[in-house]
């Protein structure tokens, strides 16, 4: 049984326009902002209830029909993803990935139409609604010791690269739209170094870096070779442990590594136990205008200021990121949702030995280190 | 990119990576930067025992600065030098790659830097 309710991105952040968090309420708005300000003419909404397309200016896009599909609408969005929408008259459930690909050629090309193609067509959305570091990472991150240089690997928006000013940081994203935001992130023009890359056909020399991590990437590759073959790259990257004849050990550099659990029956979602674990889960993106910017009052009032003017620097962002599309928009992302325990086989079965672990917010996390 | 970036970086394809050609990569037609940035005195003596000196030695020499001395300066060398600290930070942290290519010295494959990122997808051949 899949639920009906739209899923979120990642745990932590809501994006369908179902209710959900304050936060992600005031998350969605930020980022459609933008779009009001960028079509002169006020629309008017369909019905109010936020369910069909709504009415855009005639001048902009055709008035679809409500409640049908409209491939007018769909085509406005960028060229890699078309293939990929359709307008939603009803928040879409996720959908088991039937097409869960077999060999390794197919893998990549599955992915590359259901997670890359999606990333660079949200990417201003997702990165408008990605601006609070997780407690554990950044926990993680400010523990390490003044000058540890590392990488970020599926940095996104880069949220994590400024984290802790004492390390050195090196983000890299498979989508370059992203990478384009992590590099300027903060507002900083050039403050974060980044760069584009493939998680399985990294840039980086073998063993040096003191720690890595990579959240919320691996739960996109397609098959278990795949995901294993990810951690491996990452624990190519660090450390290995060592002895000197002082006595003194080093176990060498660090991985962190944090994936979507099946086990969320707390979350809107809720999957759980025996669900399905390959799913397309869809990222809906909102043109609920007139209440969008009722929200936005609000939420400056209930913010801190500091938060707030974070959200209205991305919302710039994505506004210079141009065509959001007129009407609301799903697209279907691919994930491999971990059950307890497989994301600690998957280290161990590459060389890795697990320092530590959890669950944390519908995720599954590891600390891990080389073996040898 | 900053120039203690490219000491960390290496060709993305795998056969390429075991081999001592492959590292550092070589910056060709190189547009830099310069930041004027606050001198971190700490972070730059905790992060030199983790730089490749020789390969710094080469990506400096390539991007048109003065030869680097054949051997690193020690911690006690540093803190008592702040001119060379200086000129480290001004290499390692103000100055950043923006425009050109990347290029491997094993397979030859150039990796094209924009706006300060670069670009490491392979084409299908090499992944």
């Amino acid at each position: 049984m899949q639920p009906t309710i739209p899923a979120a991105a990642d745990a932590g952040a809501a994006v369908s326009g179902a209710a959900g968090t304050a936060a992600a309420a005031s998350q969605q708005q930020s980022s459609s902002g933008g779009s009001a300000a960028s079509h002169a003419a006020a629309p008017a909404s369909a019905s109010g209830n936020g369910m069909q397309p709504p009415i855009t200016a005639a001048a902009i896009v055709p008035v679809p029909p409500s409640g049908q599909n409209d491939s007018t609408t769909a085509t406005a969005t960028s060229k890699a993803s078309s293939s990929l929408t359709a307008n939603a008259a009803a928040a879409p459930p996720s959908t088991a990935a039937s097409l869960a690909p077999s060999s390794s050629a197919e893998a990549a090309s599955y992915e590359a139409t259901h997670v890359h193609a999606v990333y660079e067509s949200i990417a201003p959305h997702f990165s408008a609604t990605r601006y609070k570091p997780w407690p554990v990472i950044a926990d993680f991150l400010s523990s390490l010791s003044p000058g540890s240089v590392g990488f970020d690997v599926g940095c996104g928006n880069g949220k994590y690269l400024g984290v802790n000013p004492g390390v050195h940081m090196l983000g890299s994203d498979r989508s370059a739209s992203l990478v384009r935001f992590a590099r300027d992130h903060g507002g900083v023009e050039r403050s974060q170094d980044v760069a584009v890359a493939d998680g399985l056909s990294l840039p980086f020399p073998e063993g040096r870096a003191d720690f890595a991590i990579c959240v919320a990437v691996i739960h996109h590759m397609s098959t278990r070779e795949r995901r294993r073959e990810a951690v491996q790259a990452l624990l190519d990257c660090v450390r290995r442990p060592s002895s000197n004849s002082s006595g003194n050990s080093d176990d060498g550099g660090k991985i962190l590594v944090y994936v979507w659990a099946l086990e969320q029956s707390n979350s809107r979602r809720g999957w759980d136990e025996g669900s399905e674990q390959d799913l397309l889960v869809p990222w809906v993106m909102k043109q609920k205008k007139e209440k969008k910017e009722k929200k936005e009052k609000k939420k400056t009032k209930g913010k801190s200021a500091e938060e707030g003017a974070e959200a209205v620097a991305e919302e710039g962002n994505a506004e210079g990121g141009s065509s959001d599309p007129p009407a609301d928009t799903t697209y279907q992302r691919y994930y491999h949702l971990f059950r307890k325990g497989e994301l600690e086989e998957d280290v161990e079965a590459v060389g890795g030995k697990v320092v530590r672990n959890g669950y944390d917010k519908d995720n599954w996390w590891v600390v891990a280190s080389r073996c040898s | 990119m900053k120039v203690l970036s490219l000491n960390f970086l290496t060709c993305a394809v795998k056969a390429c990576k075991s081999t001592s050609g492959a590292y550092p990569l070589h910056p060709k037609d190189a547009e830099l930067v310069e930041d004027d940035l606050e001198v971190n005195s700490d972070l730059l003596l905790n992060i030199m025992p983790r730089i490749d000196w020789p390969a710094l030695s080469t990506t400096a020499t390539e991007l048109g600065f003065p030869s680097l001395p054949a051997q690193p300066p020690t911690k006690e060398e540093l803190e008592a030098d702040e001119k060379m600290l200086r000129d480290l930070h001004h290499l390692l942290m103000e100055t950043q790659m923006m425009e050109g290519k990347l290029v491997c010295g094993n397979c030859g494959h150039e990796y094209a830097v924009r706006e300060g990122i670069a670009n490491f997808l392979l084409p299908a051949h090499l992944v």
